[in-house]
């Protein structure tokens, strides 16, 4: 009898779980495991080489000077877009949800640049940093954009942050529309009956209120920049002589021109860690907040 | 209150030109493609003084982007499609079975969502290399299903816990199967969610570059996105018709936004704050 039932239960799990698990296993857990271990040894396709090294790989991951150099010029970037997009996000939500014809529209428009992957969107900009905007510089005399902002590494670091920014404005937006429509609406009427005007009431009601939406805007856009590897690669190639990589375009860049697979592993490791360290730390500190208000 | 009305007008024809400023970048290489490259470099603002499709014609030849077009429609309509129907199931045995490996699994899968694809990706490649079934379009499909499962499985789990169990009694006690009870009853019920997961992982798989570009090397495999990088290598000052295969690349997706804008957005919001 229990064998019997056994056997349906065997069924029923191979019938409704057996696909989705096999292709988990076989795509994240077993790859997971095995790039763990990958970092342990001298893995390298070229002279086919599987020493085992311990924790060397991560030694020299520490040790490398270019890894943190570009993992500064990661966080500087992650840092400002993630400002500048959730600022951005946070204003047009609130402009939108006023309640005025034709606001869908312009939600909409606003969306529109999300649609599109990071390489298509990449290549538009690309030939707008070179070619369009230094034939306005030289045309208008801004020597701000008279040479490509693309062959520069401070001014490279901008465009990635501009771009990025400007793809992750009606995403964000949507999310904080989403976040200010739980706002009660009586409560915001209460406000301007008692003379309260926008700014205040932004400050006073709506920030505090809309605090769980501010939290996963934060969180979701600080994930998804340190991931940029599309945009990297076709608006700037990592140029001028690499000062532009950052860390995530770097790691595929290093696994695959190089073929080092073991260090390129133990490279995209750390960085997992630091995103993970990172995202949930601010999601920590800002829960709190929201707890207190 | 006529006050108040002037400064609403004042307030939306602003955000129309701001929107106007934001898409700026669209409405450049748009009027560009139809220009040639010469008078693209000469002077990048100006109207164009004909409308010639040339750019487009030479973009959809040498891009090949019925390849590109019809490999990235393949490959994305059916892991969609895997994605959702296995899903849903696992997503109901799950919430169904209360067994143990049951919940080891779902954790298991919720856990890995905090995986980014970089962590894996070095692995994958070894892997797949050494049996042989890199550069397949099967495999792509494979992978796709892999990285889309967790969170699809996470969603359905969440939204099969609120079905009640007494639809499903009724049909079991006529003696219906299980597999039929989840298929006639259930996944009516499911609409919804899959409409959030359709429109989510459409975008993710039809917009993605790194994983086809590290798995299908052979030109006839290309989807859009390595259609569109190939084009940039080849033909990467000839800027006209690089204009064009950019906006033909846009369209598809941009006819399916403005058909299913509704869906989009708010399969967008819920899946964010999932």
């Amino acid at each position: 009898m229990t064998n019997k039932k056994t056997i349906r239960n065997a069924g029923t799990f191979l019938l409704f779980g057996g696909p989705s698990v096999f292709a988990f296993f076989a795509v994240v857990l077993i790859p997971f495991l095995f790039g763990l271990y990958l970092t342990l040894t001298s893995w390298d396709v070229r002279v086919g080489d599987h020493t085992f090294l311990g924790f060397a790989n991560y030694v020299e991951v520490f040790k490398d000077k270019v890894f943190f150099t570009q993992l500064w010029f990661t966080l500087k970037y992650v840092f400002f877009t993630v400002a500048i997009a959730n600022i951005a996000a946070f204003f047009l939500a609130f402009a939108l949800t006023s309640g005025f014809k034709g606001q869908q529209f312009l939600r909409t428009g606003f969306f529109t640049p999300n649609l599109i992957g990071g390489l298509v969107l990449g290549y538009l900009w690309q030939l707008l940093f070179s070619q369009v905007l230094p034939y306005v510089g030289e045309k208008y005399g801004w020597s701000l954009f008279e040479t490509s902002w693309l062959t520069d590494t401070d001014k490279g670091f901008w465009a990635l942050v501009i771009v990025s920014a400007w793809q992750f404005i009606g995403y964000l937006m949507i999310i904080y529309i989403a976040g200010f429509m739980s706002v009660r609406v009586d409560v915001l009427e209460a406000a301007s009956i008692d003379g309260a005007n926008g700014l205040t009431k932004i400050r006073k009601i709506i920030l505090p209120l809309s605090a769980p939406a501010i939290v996963i805007c934060i969180f979701i856009s600080i994930s998804r920049s340190f991931l940029t590897y599309d945009l990297n690669l076709a608006l700037t190639k990592g140029g001028p002589f690499n000062s532009t990589e950052l860390s995530s375009y770097h790691v595929v860049q290093k696994a695959f021109l190089s073929n080092e697979y073991g260090i390129g592993q133990s490279e995209a490791v750390v960085l997992f860690a630091v995103v993970a360290i990172i995202a949930l730390t601010q999601a920590y500190f800002l829960k709190k907040l929201e707890v207190e208000e | 209150m006529r006050v108040l009305k002037t400064t609403i007008y004042l307030k939306t024809i602003s955000l129309y030109i701001l929107l106007l400023v934001f898409l700026f970048p669209f409405l450049v290489i748009i009027l560009n493609t139809f220009k040639t490259t010469q008078q693209f470099v000469e002077s990048p603002l100006s109207l164009p003084t004909r409308f010639s499709f040339d750019n487009y014609g030479k973009a959809f030849k040498d891009m090949d982007f019925i390849t590109g077009f019809l490999n990235s429609s393949m490959i994305t309509i059916i892991s969609v499609l895997l994605i959702v129907l296995f899903s849903s199931m696992t997503g109901y045995l799950f919430v169904r079975f209360n067994w143990k490996a049951n919940s080891v699994l779902f954790y298991a899968m919720l856990a890995s969502m905090t995986l980014p694809f970089q962590a894996l990706m070095i692995p994958l490649v070894v892997i797949y290399g050494d049996l042989g079934l890199l550069n397949s379009k099967g495999t792509l499909l494979f992978m796709y299903l892999g990285f889309g499962v967790p969170f699809a499985v996470f969603t359905f789990h969440g939204f099969i816990k609120g079905v009640p169990l007494e639809l499903e009694e009724s049909a079991s006690i006529d003696g219906s199967s299980r597999a039929r009870t989840f298929f006639q009853i259930v996944v009516p019920l499911l609409k919804p969610v899959m409409v959030t997961l359709i429109v989510l992982d459409t975008l993710w798989i039809w917009n993605d570059y790194l994983l086809p570009s590290l798995l299908l090397q052979s030109p006839s495999m290309r989807t859009l996105p390595l259609s569109n990088y190939g084009f940039f290598s080849t033909y990467s000052v000839d800027f006209s018709p690089l204009m064009a295969g950019l906006i033909m690349t846009i369209i598809p997706v941009l006819i399916l936004y403005l058909i299913l804008q509704k869906h989009i957005i708010k399969g967008i919001t819920e899946g964010a704050l999932k």
